[in-house]
């Protein structure tokens, strides 16, 4: 398994092992901390097989946010949509929420576990070239719960990278819980060998969503993550009856992302019929074209699309 | 000599009469709103009240209480908790007070986060509390598991009250938070229905942005008690943004009524289980 040095204390899971450092038997071994710290450990082979995967993928890109309930599941399923809209491009989403798995009932796949096939990883098509894969379609029913500590939770995204088929894609999207944690850690660390385009950050135009966003932005920087953009969803709501509308207290995402040198990719209104399209696992794009929500999130597809393709054109370019 | 005292006086939570954690599984319904909320009425009815606040990755509360960024002190018994008043009727305690950069990221892994939270529970000076509400992420994960586990060692937990708002991506993540509850033995005390129905402030219309009935079907659903809901109130979110006592503000307004509602439902069922 791993490395244990001949002196090593009794028990010793050995300096290579993720519990280096950190086992009871560890207490006390003058090594202890240089094997806490991480420096002995080898790196993940799991991330040059991951690496050599997503080799066939020309665009990843990552929906996060920080705070929850902001609307990273509703965006990702219409991002994914608004890319497949265009028959030539082959679209894939990866959901790792691993306790709240949204993505099978917006993208109305609800009901598609395969009873028995647990371990079947095989996406679940929506459209011909719209694949989707989460843990909801691992789960035999809408109550179970995924009660899983950290180390499992890296577990199953790691699998979800390596194992599952994604085939040749031009867009992967992942979408994420709220939080700077461990799927957020270990989906970056095992695309750290295949180059993420970036990350869409979604946000609230409140500063209770601000709070938690700015500290998404800066785990994006400490672990230099490039941020495409944010997105400030819920944007107002009219009252259907008068004209009332909500200003945000500080300034939105708007300032938000003039104090931090980020693009702000568009805002999308609060509009009831998104909320109803996802309960109903339908295309909120397809049911209500015409709305101002619609063409907003038109809009930020298109500059989400445009940096994608700019980046690689640099990248031909200096290569 | 005073931390073994404490010990063997039975902890830190030895005076702290009721503990109750505010769960979802589903981000963003308003655990911290009404987990607030909540605190403000239990102690507009007189009581006094404590918040942890074990949400390490989005600490939400200090703001909502506008207690700024305080130092926290340690006394004999461990970390002393802010007190919003003179009177110290609520006392909070959040990694938000914890952290130098209010936007500094906190990129834990699970170990870690479980780690900080079993000090939380343990560490803290409550002193004597009717009750503690215990705000939590959401999910199913490394910070529920260690609060339970935590809680459970020092103390008898009440149980807890789920969030949700209507719409069934919301009630589809609740229903797991459900399970988690039964499989690690948590009552579940009640069911809150929150942002049900926007009620204009203008016109007093009341549209139904986030769909309806959503939380009172999963109460009948997977038999639980349905405590009621909350209406979706720019006041309340205004009241909140700005770190206001939305109580002391807005007493006659039809959302302090159902908040003062769900919080006497709250207290008959904890001081009669």
């Amino acid at each position: 398994m791993a490395d244990i040095p001949s002196d090593a204390p009794q028990h010793c899971p050995g300096t290579a092992s993720e519990q280096a450092g950190k086992t009871s038997a560890c207490q006390g071994c003058p090594n202890q901390n240089l094997c806490s710290s991480g420096a002995t450990k080898a790196p993940d082979p799991a991330i040059e097989e991951i690496a050599e995967k997503m080799l066939t993928v020309k665009h990843k890109i990552l929906v996060l946010s920080g705070k929850g309930g902001v609307g990273k599941s509703t965006f990702s399923a219409h991002l994914a949509h608004a890319l497949a809209s265009d028959a030539t491009k082959e679209v894939a989403l990866l959901d790792v929420d691993i306790c709240g798995p949204s993505i099978p009932r917006i993208m109305g796949l609800e009901g598609e576990q395969v009873a028995g096939l647990s371990l079947c990883l095989s996406p679940r098509y929506v459209e011909d070239n719209l694949a989707v894969m989460s843990i909801g379609f691992l789960l035999s029913s809408p109550d179970d719960a995924v009660i899983w500590r950290g180390p499992k939770k890296n577990g199953m995204i790691k699998q979800f990278l390596r194992d599952v088929d994604w085939g040749e894609l031009d867009y992967l999207i992942v979408d994420t819980p709220p939080g700077t944690s461990d799927e957020h850690l270990s989906i970056v660390q095992y695309l750290s060998s295949a180059r993420i385009d970036g990350a869409v950050i979604i946000t609230t135009p409140q500063e209770v969503s601000l709070q938690d966003v700015r500290k998404e932005i800066r785990f994006c920087q400490k672990v230099q993550l490039p941020i495409i953009g944010v997105v400030e969803n819920m944007s107002g709501f009219v009252c259907p009856k008068c004209k009332v509308n909500l200003p945000p207290t500080t300034g939105g995402a708007e300032r938000m992302c003039e104090e931090m040198n980020l693009t702000l990719l568009g805002r999308v209104p609060l509009d009831p019929r998104i909320g109803k399209s996802c309960d109903e696992g339908k295309s909120f794009l397809s049911e209500v074209p015409d709305s101002p929500a619609a063409a907003a999130y038109h809009s930020i597809v298109q500059s989400i699309q445009a940096y994608c393709l700019s980046h690689v054109t640099r990248e031909e370019s200096a290569g | 000599v005073e931390r073994w005292v404490t010990m063997l006086q039975g902890g830190n939570l030895a005076q702290v009469q009721h503990v109750v954690l505010i769960l979802s599984g589903k981000g963003g319904v308003g655990k911290s709103t009404l987990t607030t909320e909540l605190a403000l009425a239990l102690r507009h009815a007189g009581k006094k009240v404590g918040i942890l606040d074990v949400d390490l990755c989005g600490p939400s509360i200090p703001r909502m209480l506008s207690v700024g960024k305080p130092e926290v002190h340690q006394c004999d018994s461990g970390w002393v908790p802010v007190y919003t008043d003179a009177q110290k009727s609520l006392a909070l305690m959040s990694i938000g007070f914890l952290l130098e950069d209010p936007d500094e990221a906190v990129v834990w892994r699970g170990p870690k986060k479980t780690a900080l939270i079993g000090q939380f529970v343990s560490d803290v000076a409550w002193g004597e509390l009717d009750v503690l509400l215990v705000d939590t992420p959401p999910g199913t994960s490394d910070e529920h598991l260690a609060v339970l586990e935590n809680l459970k060692k020092q103390h008898k937990v009440d149980g807890a009250i789920l969030i949700t708002t209507p719409q069934a991506v919301s009630t589809g993540d609740v229903r797991r938070e459900i399970t988690f509850c039964k499989k690690t033995g948590l009552r579940i005390l009640g069911i809150v229905e929150n942002m049900s129905g926007f009620v204009c402030p203008h016109c007093s219309e009341c549209s139904n942005i986030f769909s309806k009935g959503g939380g009172e079907e999963l109460a009948k659903l997977t038999g639980s008690v349905y405590l009621g809901s909350v209406p979706l109130d720019p006041l309340l979110t205004t009241s909140i943004e700005e770190g206001k006592d939305f109580i002391q503000t807005f007493p006659d307004s039809a959302t302090f009524s159902a908040i003062n509602s769900i919080a006497q439902t709250l207290l008959t069922s904890i001081q009669n289980p």
